[in-house]
């Protein structure tokens, strides 16, 4: 039995420990907000924060993260930037196909966490893990713009 | 694709009212709703207008969507139409998918089957929802009528609300729903005009953006359903290759595995998660018989392409004599161009759940040709059609591969599930490698030019030869799309070649003998066609000393609307203007290309920055797109900055290659899409029609990398002849 601290919640899981986050995320928590899409961190789409440190599930170890403070976009609400990201991204129609988008927003979130005015090379550089297979780049930038201001 | 069922006369009628033209509608062409030809429903149920319109007695509106949203804004834009008729308070509007209905739900453009492609979403539901939201709001007119006892020509609908100003009384759609059921559904209906729309050509927010970006959107991958098992396969390492025998015993060992079953298809591993069942899929050993399997690569299929373009194919478009034309040439301009295969890389990769009981079978997926899927489970099954029941779910792009021809993944789950005789539900998962590797890839295709010119400069003739696999023999859609052995997608964009050219011979070899099995991938024979007609045409430009806009509106002058795309983007990009210079060392340049496709008409300016290692950057691109009335003009914006993105990420980076049969590329390391970095700063503009609506999630796609290869060349005296651009094609 491995202790998982998810979204403020203890969560108590019986897993091989190295399963990754992700599985244990989607398969056993039922929290499906955080997507598979390449499983080799080559594309950010199961990006969470583990003490609010952007990581990806796909390749974190459950055991690795036992205790610490895991935040998944189902969660996303509960903090002030998060939700500022989040009207951002409805104001704006970031989303398509919306896959990617989880992780999107958790990697914006981290960005406007630590630099609440960042440039367009910032997000550039911030979100370059982020695959979107639709491409609504543009819109990404436009959105973190949009949430940093709001917050200002 | 073309439409028959609407132009068809006798289904409406044009009327020509005191206000000016109105369109009545013959209600036969609103399909009936679920149990239609039932007694009234009893009070208190909700209102079922037609097959696409449900409102509630809590004043909500549904609207049933028969095409699946896959990221291009469907279901908003199928919400619009109806609730622009229907006059419903836009944050009422609630969307839900359609089941596998070809009675009801059929693509009209496409006779009796259920399905989303082609671009064809809003184009074929654009007349049937505006009647299906027409006839709803006639009966909640009658209904208040009939409540107030005053003229139903006296009621007015906003916003949801229906109002009788003279005596005052009013009623939100809930209030009136129960009474509203009980109406006749009306014979004909009177459509609004253009002037009084208030959500077309405005702009409603996307009904997903909620869900899409709180987790709680619900994707194939996210089904879980009691008992159900996880799938993931060993597929072979090459096409056409089979199972010989395997070891199953390493996987059994994993835990969690509960069994593996041979499918026809390859090795699956069923577990409780998808974890587990994917380190069981890798402890599996196969022996593989590969005595039938492909085994060329594609190199060698290139090779062989070339050679055949050398003797003439099928003649798919002649005009004039082109014999005479090259004879008689001042000079002649020649290219050739490579395209590789390209997979679709969908950010959920292709998955599908299945549940086997004594009723049938439910089937959840993110559902692209519902019809064509559900016939072929049914078979599989021993099944009828109506017993196959599919849930629509979003899907996490597409780009076509949802619309097998062959219906792969569904029938790989369905094989798992006959294989463990349907004791549990299964959810088939596909690594990413298993999607990148499994095939069904946009075509390799290899493409001649010559171009005669007179000594005035004039272009005489034009011959293009095309060499590449058909996506469509084979395929239910043989019968209805290949015509004398002429695939019409592989020559889609070159046999149509809009520029006034007397003498022009496009022809085709199809080789039969490739076992890549290959499919349409946005923008289809369009991927390839915009590139060859438009980078061939601004070498020729240049050959003949011609100004590549002018020229080419020179050469449109039948064709209005390419002109009035070409001219918007060559205006707002500053065409003709300077370029500023790069950075010492870099070369900068602009290009210009324009395509039809899906009846939809674009025009983009790219400007590149081209360093001295011949790497490529694409700085700007701008944007000019015809699609007849724009319904939503923000997700018309939407849709071509990622068609944008999308072309740009094949024209830098993709391909897809075979050695020995094998396919090297597996995931996004070796597949790239672009990052954000390397998307350019983009602006569409909408050219205002009265015209109707036609496609916008691929039309965006074919002309961007020939406009990017033609900034390219006036950058550097190069251009691309082989996709995807190579650097060490463009050093200085």
């Amino acid at each position: 039995m491995l202790q998982l601290k998810v979204n403020g919640q203890p969560r108590q899981v019986d897993v091989a420990p190295d399963t990754p986050l992700l599985w244990v995320l989607r398969d056993t928590l039922q929290l499906t907000g955080t997507k598979y899409a390449c499983g080799q961190a080559l594309c950010g789409a199961c990006v969470v924060h583990v003490d609010g440190v952007p990581a990806r599930a796909c390749l974190t170890p459950v055991s690795a993260v036992a205790g610490r403070e895991i935040t998944t976009i189902e969660a996303a609400h509960q903090s002030r930037v998060g939700r500022a990201v989040q009207a951002a991204w409805r104001k704006l129609d970031v989303v398509q196909c919306g896959y990617c988008q989880s992780g999107q927003i958790m990697s914006a979130i981290a960005l406007l966490g630590r630099q609440r005015k960042p440039t367009d090379s910032d997000i550039d550089d911030a979100l370059s893990a982020n695959l979107c297979r639709c491409a609504t780049y543009q819109r990404i930038r436009a959105a973190i713009h949009e949430a940093a201001r709001s917050l200002a | 694709m073309v439409n028959t069922k609407i132009a068809n006369a006798s289904r409406r009628s044009f009327l020509q009212g005191a206000a000016g033209l109105t369109l009545g509608f013959c209600l036969p062409a609103i399909a009936a709703p679920a149990g239609a030809g039932k007694a009234a429903a009893p009070a208190g149920q909700p209102f079922e207008a037609n097959a696409f319109l449900r409102i509630g007695t809590d004043d909500s509106v549904t609207v049933i969507a028969k095409h699946l949203e896959m990221g291009q804004g469907s279901y908003t834009g199928l919400a619009t139409i109806l609730a622009e008729e229907l006059d419903a308070d836009w944050q009422t509007v609630r969307l839900e998918g359609a089941p596998a209905d070809a009675s009801r739900y059929n693509n009209l453009f496409w006779g009796a089957s259920q399905g989303t492609g082609g671009s064809t979403a809003m184009a074929n539901s654009w007349d049937q929802l505006r009647a299906a939201g027409a006839a709803g709001r006639a009966m909640l007119v009658n209904a208040a009528a009939r409540r107030w006892q005053v003229p139903a020509g006296e009621i007015t609908v906003r916003d949801g609300i229906v109002s009788h100003r003279r005596s005052k009384r009013q009623a939100r759609f809930g209030e009136l729903a129960a009474d509203a059921a009980r109406e006749a559904v009306p014979a004909s209906v009177v459509l609004k005009e253009a002037k009084d729309f208030r959500l077309i050509g405005k702009q409603a927010p996307r009904k997903d953006s909620v869900d899409k970006t709180n987790g709680q959107a619900q994707f194939t991958q996210d089904i879980q359903l009691p008992g159900m098992l996880v799938a993931v396969v060993a597929h072979p390492p090459r096409f056409g290759a089979t199972v010989r025998g395997f070891d199953a015993s390493a996987a059994r060992r994993v835990r969690n595995v509960v069994d593996v079953v041979q499918i026809p298809s390859g090795v699956a591993v069923l577990a409780s998660d998808t974890w587990s069942a994917k380190k069981g899929r890798d402890a599996l050993q196969v022996d593989w018989d590969e005595s039938r399997s492909f085994k060329l690569g594609s190199e060698e299929i290139v090779a062989r392409y070339r050679e055949m373009a050398k003797s003439p194919g099928l003649v798919a478009r002649r005009v004039g004599n082109t014999e005479q034309a090259f004879a008689g040439a001042a000079r002649i301009v020649r290219a050739t161009y490579d395209f590789p295969y390209l997979a679709h890389a969908a950010m959920e990769p292709m998955n599908c759940v299945i549940r086997l009981s004594e009723r049938g079978c439910e089937v959840w997926n993110g559902e692209q040709m519902a019809t064509a899927d559900q016939s072929r489970l049914a078979a599989i099954f021993g099944l009828t059609p109506e017993q196959v029941r599919i849930n629509m779910l979003y899907a996490g792009g597409s780009f076509g591969r949802r619309a097998n021809t062959h219906s792969d993944y569904v029938v790989e789950a369905a094989q798992i599930v006959k294989a463990i005789g349907g004791k549990a539900p299964v959810k088939l998962v596909w690594m990413r490698e298993d999607d990148m590797r499994a095939g069904y890839y946009r075509p390799l295709f290899h493409h001649a030019l010559e171009a005669a010119l007179d000594a005035g400069g004039q272009l005489t003739g034009w011959r293009h030869r095309l060499v590449g696999q058909s996506i469509l023999l084979g395929s239910p859609f043989e019968s209805m799309m290949v015509k004398d052995g002429i695939d019409a997608v592989s020559v889609e964009g070159a046999a149509n070649l809009p520029y006034a050219i007397p003498n022009l011979l496009v022809d085709l070899h199809t080789p039969k003998d490739i076992d890549v099995p290959v499919l349409w991938w946005r923008s289809v024979g369009s991927s390839h066609t915009a590139y060859s007609t438009e980078v061939f045409l601004d070498q020729v430009a240049r050959a003949a000393g011609k100004d590549p806009v002018a020229w080419r509106l020179e050469l449109l002058a039948d064709h209005p609307r390419h002109r009035g795309v070409l001219r918007l983007a060559a205006e707002k990009s500053g065409w003709g203007t300077r370029l500023p210079a790069g950075v010492k060392g870099t070369r900068r340049g602009r290009g210009v290309a324009v395509h039809e496709s899906f009846h939809s008409y674009v025009a983009q300016v790219a400007e590149v920055t081209v360093a001295a290692d011949g790497t490529v950057k694409v700085d700007r691109v701008v944007c000019a797109v015809d699609c007849g009335i724009a319904i939503n003009p923000d997700n018309i914006r939407s849709q071509i900055e990622g068609a944008v993105g999308f072309a740009l990420s094949a024209a830098l980076h993709g391909e897809i290659t075979l050695k020995e049969g094998a396919v090297v590329e597996g995931n996004f390391d070796t597949y790239r899409p672009i990052r954000i970095g390397e998307m350019p700063r983009l602006e569409v503009h909408i050219v205002p029609s009265t015209a109707k609506p036609t496609g916008v999630g691929e039309p965006g796609v074919p002309p961007l990398a020939p406009a990017v290869a033609n900034a390219i060349g006036a950058a550097t005296g190069k251009y691309p002849d082989r996709l995807p651009f190579r650097a060490e094609d463009l050093r200085a």
